[in-house]
């Protein structure tokens, strides 16, 4: 399980833990019943502190992705996908904001970022056919 | 209730007429991992050897496991593990000499750990404390503090100067410690990153006070960065009500609020400012807030 920690932002590493997870499972990288890394091992590979990771997999947990086993561990849930269509819509709801902000600083309306969107939308198909 | 490992109450102490540390009071709890920041001669040292019972306090109180310190050095000190800044180790003695010669005052000096971290840490014990590197230097330092499985892990400054996969051993160290049951860590740093990383809580010492101390996740939340546009430039930082720091020149300008921001927007709006961005500052950004003044 490859998680990244960057202290750039001040995103709270136990969310970028949970958000990182969650992409991991939506995108198959981690699979349903797949054992996630013991707290103390996770915390010891990614450098923090291991209340942060306990929590991390404490909202995981509440928000249905991992299921815990008592004594055996931490293991992605296999209620199907566990992505709902409201989190998957904060996801990218979060880069459209940051998208939407450098655009009225550069002087962007709105259609046009529609357009450049289209644009880039069609080469980056283009580029999966190759 | 959480139990407290180290409740220090209104400590002050003097070195001739140098205030070194004036009225600091704060609790360390069971199994946090305690971050202590300030700038060089802050007192983070001062404080620690409080800790130790290395010093007496002139006033105030201290008390680590409950007890005295410096009325009970032998069972406090038998369940701290300490890295000192400057890791006074005797150079003339070999690795192994002085593991051997530092088990016999820690009866639960555990020597299979002690041998595991030896090779975890590359070490060749045969070699003379005066010919390591700084880095070795560090990883013994640090292998001396922890084979006893202290309850308590006391760092100085544990990392500084060090390269990065030195350092990487040290903050595993920390987790380690905490992550086995109940162990607790209070250690003292200037690479704030690192301190945001593995802390449970922090205290910011200025000039021998204490500045701040609470839940990491509290201090970073109630803190928040604002990137400002004025209408008039103006050659000084503008004294706003509610920040507590103000930086940049010219129109645009970066402002930091501990909690009061609704002081600051409205301001903001008297002013005819406009806010660019807000975000959420790192510690070390807190820090060059609270203490750069």
């Amino acid at each position: 399980m490859q998680i990244r920690i960057s202290q750039d932002d001040g995103t709270p590493i136990y969310q970028q833990v949970v958000s990182q997870v969650k992409l991991l499972v939506s995108s198959g990288r981690l699979d349903q019943g797949e054992q996630l890394p013991a707290v103390r091992k996770l915390a010891e590979q990614l450098l923090i502190n291991p209340n942060t990771v306990a929590r991390a997999y404490r909202e995981l947990e509440s928000a249905g992705v991992v299921v815990s086993r008592r004594g055996s561990g931490v293991f992605v849930s296999d209620a199907g996908s566990p992505l709902s269509r409201r989190e998957k819509n904060r996801i990218l709801n979060d880069r459209i904001d940051a998208l939407l902000a450098e655009s009225v600083q550069l002087d962007f309306d709105l259609e046009n970022v529609v357009t450049l969107v289209r644009q880039r939308g069609s080469r980056f198909r283009k580029g999966e056919k190759k | 209730m959480t139990e407290n490992v180290i409740d220090i109450h209104s400590l002050g102490r003097t070195f001739g007429k140098k205030q070194a540390l004036q009225d600091v009071t704060f609790s360390v709890p069971k199994g946090s991992v305690f971050g202590l920041v300030g700038e060089n001669g802050a007192g983070k040292t001062t404080l620690l050897k409080h800790v130790l019972g290395l010093l007496k306090a002139s006033s105030g109180s201290i008390s680590v496991f409950g007890q005295d310190p410096v009325q009970e050095p032998a069972t406090v000190l038998g369940k701290i593990g300490y890295l000192s800044e400057d890791r006074d180790l005797p150079t003339w003695m070999r690795i192994d000499q002085l593991m051997h010669y530092r088990s016999a005052f820690y009866p639960n000096w555990d020597h299979e750990y002690a041998n595991e971290l030896v090779a975890m840490f590359d070490l060749d014990v045969k070699q003379r404390i005066r010919s390591l590197s700084r880095g070795q230097l560090a990883r013994v330092g640090l292998l001396l503090a922890i084979a006893h499985r202290p309850e308590l892990l006391l760092l100085d400054e544990p990392s500084s100067g060090l390269d990065p996969v030195v350092r990487r051993d040290i903050l595993a160290a920390i987790i380690r410690t905490v992550a086995d049951e109940g162990r607790t860590v209070l250690f003292s740093s200037h690479l704030l990153d690192e301190v945001q990383r593995v802390s449970d809580r922090v205290a910011m010492l200025h000039g021998g006070r204490l500045l701040l101390c609470d839940r990491l996740e509290a201090v970073l939340s109630q803190h928040s960065r604002w990137t400002i546009r004025l209408p008039e430039k103006a050659q000084t930082a503008p004294d706003i009500p509610g920040s507590v720091s103000c930086r940049g020149e010219g129109n645009e300008w970066s402002v930091v609020c501990n909690g009061q921001h609704e002081q600051f927007q409205r301001w903001l709006s008297e002013h005819n400012g406009e806010v660019i961005e807000q975000a959420t500052p790192s510690l070390d950004e807190i820090f060059v807030a609270r203490v750069g003044g």
